[in-house]
């Protein structure tokens, strides 16, 4: 479906660079208008720095930042209309939670009735009014991140911008403001950019996922696309667990590993010989009875139950010298079924279609 | 990945807007001081040194007469010598004593701080001439014991300096002994250290940097003291009395300059050290040290209130010389009460007081404005002409009065020059107080900005708030507490400066400590003790001005900072 008005932002070559290091290289991406973003990434991929370039907090060395068609590359944080969380907040602590809220609506022509009633409006957003007259230092980390992001909604930005706005929170409240935030986003609507380096946030939160590593975009796509067809060995370790067996290609479609041979889903651009990591999700391999009859099969002996709560994870390995070290996740139901302990011999199947096959050799972004 | 693009060494260069215009020009302003008031007085007095009386360049001719001449190279090891005495004397009287404030339980310790203070509060020569009052030729002591104990000279500096400079170096110790990591103490006695053993390994080690740091603020507050050796000196000449003599006595400007110089040194290198020595503090203290409860023997603490009784009552003593010289007809030979030294009547009264009260508290406003708001400018713009003003901002706690007050003569009375005008004016000696004692505020605005969440100014600009509106709404009111502090220091030191103005003050721009010079060496010794006892009495009433302030700043702001904090995982 084609969109007839231009993205809401708009990244185009965008480089930084500190000194000596390259902190981005050449990105380039878009956000469409009332979507949510994630940059996803390790500390040091320059997530944040392109946040704060398209915050207009840190000048690109190279690049142009378009919002709404309009390129904003030279103009000042003021006149682009944004609001922005940051990972502390930076609330201000001598003023009030009603007052902070007001502050961005204090300096444009609303009267006092007009901020008055657009702040009750925010805090009622944020279920915080009853503590408008409250000081930040008497509010909880999670309250605080809620006039955060009340201040920065106050004067109807068109983009929000969210740098690691949970991660200083507690796990419980993080999980709780995840969905909160989620809802809220999708309510007013409004366009965002949230940085995180915390893969759960990013699937459970985005529309769709910008994954970064060493400066440059690895793989843009919705969160699903990014689990299930991660374009590079770094993405498929970064997101989410995957099993990685070191392999070498014989022909297309099917790998040599150890005395093995497997059939994988087609990887344009492996030829024979070649050396290629083999990849499978925990909760893809096929164990006992369920591999039965499937392709793809070994006999693995299980070294390890992890109880998980609502799934178990078995530690596997293929018999045989040099046999493959597996993970293969089992849920809670069909543990009972499967009846395995320590020590027993079970069948273990890898589905072609979930075995994805990857050029690099594991250990090249270790 | 596998595309390597090339990425320029220069930014993409933002538009200018008003905001950033305005902030540069501030910038700029702040630059311009530094460099008027600063930067091209030093730069005068150097260029000075290297050029005769007749403004021929004669290389470093004037550093080699200047050592070669006996009558005034003596200067530079006399400097030397009472400087290092009166700081080993001054540091081992005041390790003692603030030992016995934070480690021992005796009574009074707030008492004996307090009194320990006093020395702050008057100018470096009031001490001298409370010793002259009790030990000169005919001073009360040695009349009733009819023994001289010789203070004119060495011996009588360097025990005025131990009087004026304690109380800046138990300050100093207090800080360092206080910060005592209980744990190494268990420690020490779980392994049955003895009491003297624990003393030396870990008393001494731990309080180090704060003994090194003692020693160089004390050294330097010594060797570029002016007051004291002008009036016990005698024959015994320093080098900040010799800077005095050149350009008052013999109006040789430029060897003036040649040991405004060599003086610079010592005191530079003093201030550098010490720098490098007070960051090695921060970093020894843990922030999981346990702090040390006081306590100490018995008989250990019956030792240590009977010191400290002893030195508060020497302190007191001086205080009670100075005051009662200054209330009796004349001292030592007729005791009768009178209140006739307080009308001043050689020096035209009160002008010289209320224009030091005027100069303070001039000094205080603008010197606050100017080094708060400098270091916000500084602070926020993380550029390398920034950095410059930093370091800029750093070199006037290492000038000496004396120089500061010199390098003024050459710019502000050259003939011609447009800043000419200021010569002569109240206006003059205000900025002087304000470089003189730029660096300390400087720093404590900056240390309290460093405090401050380094976002505020990026939330303002995403909500279209401009950075003045956030420096005044949110910056200046969570620094009130240090903005209070700041000013407070200046108004208290610009009442008790000598040494820079000294050489500044004109005809109806008379200043209290200066006049406390002149009528003592007038032989007007008891109206200068009278006009010591009004500056101690200013202070002491500004101090208490402050205190009062300060409680209100604390209450007022009291709602936001000791709020009772909810559990969080947010530190």
């Amino acid at each position: 479906m084609a969109d007839p008005r231009p993205p809401a932002v708009a990244l185009e070559g965008v480089a930084k660079r500190f000194g000596g290091v390259i902190a981005l290289r050449d990105v380039s991406l878009t956000v469409a208008e009332g979507e949510f973003v994630c940059f996803l990434g390790p500390s040091g991929c320059g997530k944040t720095t392109l946040l704060r370039i398209v915050a207009g907090l840190e000048p690109q060395n190279a690049g142009l930042v378009r919002m709404a068609g309009r390129d904003v590359s030279r103009l000042p944080p003021s006149q682009r209309n944004y609001g922005i969380v940051f990972q502390s907040y930076a609330l201000f602590p001598n003023l009030t939670v009603a007052r902070n809220v007001a502050y961005g609506l204090e300096t444009r022509r609303l009267g006092r009735a007009g901020v008055e009633a657009r702040v009750d409006a925010l805090l009622d957003l944020v279920h915080l009014r009853p503590h408008k007259q409250r000081y930040p230092a008497q509010l909880s980390g999670g309250e605080q991140q809620r006039v955060a992001l009340a201040r920065a909604l106050a004067p109807s930005p068109s983009l929000l911008l969210l740098d690691e706005p949970l991660s200083a929170l507690d796990a419980r409240v993080r999980l709780a403001l995840r969905h909160e935030m989620k809802a809220l986003q999708r309510r007013l609507g409004i366009t965002t950019i949230m940085v995180t380096h915390d893969q759960e946030e990013a699937l459970t939160m985005a529309d769709r996922i910008v994954v970064m590593n060493h400066g440059v975009v690895e793989q843009i796509g919705t969160p699903a696309d990014i689990y299930t067809e991660p374009s590079s060995l770094f993405v498929a370790r970064f997101v989410g667990h995957m099993n990685l067996l070191p392999a070498t290609a014989v022909q297309p479609g099917r790998a040599r590993v150890g005395a093995l041979t497997l059939r994988h889903r087609p990887a344009p651009g492996v030829g024979p010989g070649m050396a290629v990591t083999l990849g499978i999700r925990p909760e893809e391999v096929r164990v006992g009875a369920a591999a039965r009859d499937l392709d793809n099969r070994l006999t693995a002996r299980v070294t390890s139950v992890q109880f998980q709560g609502a799934f178990t994870r078995l530690g596997l390995r293929g018999l045989g010298d040099g046999g493959v070290a597996l993970e293969c996740d089992v849920a809670a139901t069909a543990l009972a079924d499967l009846g395995v302990k320590e020590g027993a011999e079970v069948p273990v199947a890898l589905a072609p279609d979930a075995l994805r096959a990857f050029v690099e050799p594991p250990g090249t972004h270790a | 990945m596998s595309v390597a693009v090339a990425v320029p060494e220069r930014v993409v260069r933002r538009r200018v807007d008003a905001e950033r215009g305005l902030r540069g020009a501030l910038l700029g302003l702040f630059a311009l001081f530094l460099w008027v008031f600063l930067a091209w007085p030093m730069a005068q007095i150097v260029w000075r040194s290297l050029h005769d009386n007749r403004g021929a360049f004669i290389g470093l001719g004037n550093y080699v007469r200047y050592v070669s001449t006996p009558a005034i190279g003596v200067s530079i090891t006399n400097s030397l010598g009472v400087a290092s005495v009166a700081m080993a004397v001054t540091v081992a009287l005041a390790f003692v004593y603030a030992y016995a404030l934070t480690r021992a339980r005796i009574a009074g310790r707030g008492l004996f701080r307090l009194v320990a203070m006093l020395p702050i509060f008057a100018p470096s020569l009031v001490s001298a001439i409370a010793f002259v009052y009790a030990f000169g030729n005919n001073g009360i002591v040695t009349r009733q014991t009819g023994f001289n104990v010789g203070i004119y000279g060495a011996k009588g500096i360097v025990l005025a300096e131990v009087f004026y400079c304690f109380p800046h170096a138990m300050l100093i110790l207090m800080a360092a002994l206080a910060a005592a990591d209980a744990r190494l103490y268990d420690a020490a006695a779980a392994l049955g250290a003895s009491r003297v053993k624990t003393f030396m390994t870990v008393t001494l080690p731990g309080v180090k940097y704060g003994l090194m740091s003692a020693c160089f603020v004390v050294f330097t507050l010594v060797i570029t003291d002016f007051g004291v050796p002008k009036v016990v000196g005698g024959k015994f000449s320093v080098m900040a009395t010799e800077i005095y003599n050149q350009v008052i006595g013999q109006q040789n400007f430029t060897m003036g300059a040649t040991v405004s110089v060599v003086l610079l040194i010592p005191a530079a290198l003093a201030c550098v050290i010490d720098r490098i020595v007070q960051r090695r503090q921060y970093a020894l203290v843990s922030s999981s040290a346990r702090p040390l409860a006081p306590g100490q023997g018995r008989l250990t603490n019956a030792l240590l209130f009977g010191y400290c009784a002893l030195v508060a009552a020497a302190i007191l003593g001086i205080y009670a010389v100075i005051v009662g010289a200054s209330l009796v007809t004349r001292w030592p030979y007729n005791f009768a009460p009178t209140l006739k030294h307080y009308r001043f009547d050689t020096i035209g009264g009160y002008t010289p007081l209320l224009n030091s009260v005027g100069v303070a508290a001039l000094t205080a406003v603008v010197g606050t404005v100017i080094t708060f708001a400098g270091a916000y400018l500084v602070e926020k713009s993380r550029t390398a002409a920034a950095g410059v003003l930093y370091m800029l901002a750093l070199l006037p706690v290492a000038v000496p009065g004396m120089v500061l007050g010199l390098a003024y003569i050459f710019v502000f009375n050259a003939a011609g020059s447009v800043l000419n005008r200021l010569y002569g004016t109240l206006a003059i000696l205000v900025i002087s107080n304000l470089i003189h004692y730029f660096t300390v505020p400087f720093l404590t605005a900056t240390t309290s900005l460093k405090q401050m969440d380094a976002e505020f100014e990026n939330v303002s600009a995403s909500l279209g708030v401009p950075f003045y509106r956030t420096f005044w709404r949110v910056t200046v009111p969570i620094a009130l507490p240090s903005i209070v502090g700041i000013s407070m220091y200046f108004f208290l030191n610009a009442m008790v400066t000598l040494s820079a103005v000294v050489f500044l003050v004109a005809p109806g721009t008379e200043l209290a400590a200066v006049a406390v010079l002149l009528l003592d060496d007038a032989g007007e010794s008891a109206q200068a003790t009278a006009m010591s006892v009004l500056i101690i009495g200013i202070g002491l009433l500004a101090r208490l001005v402050y205190w009062a302030l300060l409680r209100g700043v604390t209450r007022r702001t009291q709602a936001w900072t000791t709020a009772t904090q909810e559990p969080t995982s947010t530190a």
